[in-house]
């Protein structure tokens, strides 16, 4: 991977919430392959990488979810064993609960992060998610690689 | 990999004004990609949110991660996260 070039935002994008945290209405957003019981798996064998992503309920009992992540990068078995290592809904429900932010968003974004050929993530995939949460009136998202 | 992705979402989603903060495992990718609002953390790869089943430390990465939403800039924002306890007064990490 020394040679990879990374794609850079250039310029880089940067707004403030346009509510404060409290009132905030917040998306999770994972690229830990995660997928709610009923949907299809990710496609690790895709060449490129699998740019799909998939919507994951709010209400969905954590310990559920699959997860179609097979890289051989990391050890996996810290998120086997508490998907909020790497989808922390549980704790985002907590800090909700405590009204350290205002809402959960109705539903959370999950991405294969393993992508190495990001042009189909970049044009299409990528402006399709954004543009979800955008419909929700999300403030803020959270976004978290594996 | 994983990195790149979190950060070319991140432009997306900030393009259409809503604020993003992220969490990253590896530096130098975040640095390259320039993901808008990052928190570092030196946890090993694969384990963001920093150990399982400790909902204490994730809760405190989350709360430093939310935090960088404040920060005035300019992007790429890139903060270390202080595993130890926050020193009064200190500034620069959170």
């Amino acid at each position: 991977m020394a040679t990879y070039r990374y794609r850079a935002l250039e310029p880089v994008p940067f707004g403030f919430p346009t509510r404060p945290l409290p009132g905030a209405r917040v998306a999770l957003v994972t690229t830990g392959a995660v997928y709610a019981p009923g949907q299809p798996p990710f496609d690790d064998s895709a060449r490129g990488g699998d740019v799909s992503f998939r919507e994951i309920p709010s209400d969905v009992d954590v310990s559920t979810l699959g997860i179609a992540h097979k890289s051989d990068a990391f050890d996996q078995s810290g998120f086997l064993a508490d998907r909020n290592l790497g989808f922390p809904l549980d704790r985002l429900r907590e800090m909700a609960a405590r009204g350290e932010i205002g809402e959960l968003n109705r539903r959370h974004l999950s991405f294969m992060g393993s992508i190495t050929a990001p042009g189909r993530l970049l044009a299409q995939t990528a402006p399709a998610a954004a543009d979800l949460l955008a419909a929700d009136r999300v403030d803020v998202a959270l976004l978290v690689p594996l | 990999m994983c990195h790149q992705t979190v950060g070319l979402v991140a432009g997306e989603l900030e393009r259409r004004g809503i604020a993003t903060s992220s969490v990253s495992v590896l530096r130098e990718i975040t640095e390259k990609v320039r993901t808008p609002r990052a928190l570092f953390g030196d946890f090993p790869l694969g384990a963001p949110l920093g150990r399982p089943h400790d909902a204490e430390l994730q809760t405190r990465i989350l709360r430093a991660a939310f935090a960088l939403l404040s920060h005035p800039g300019p992007p790429p924002v890139l903060v270390d996260f202080a595993l130890g306890l926050p020193q009064p007064g200190s500034r620069g990490t959170y």
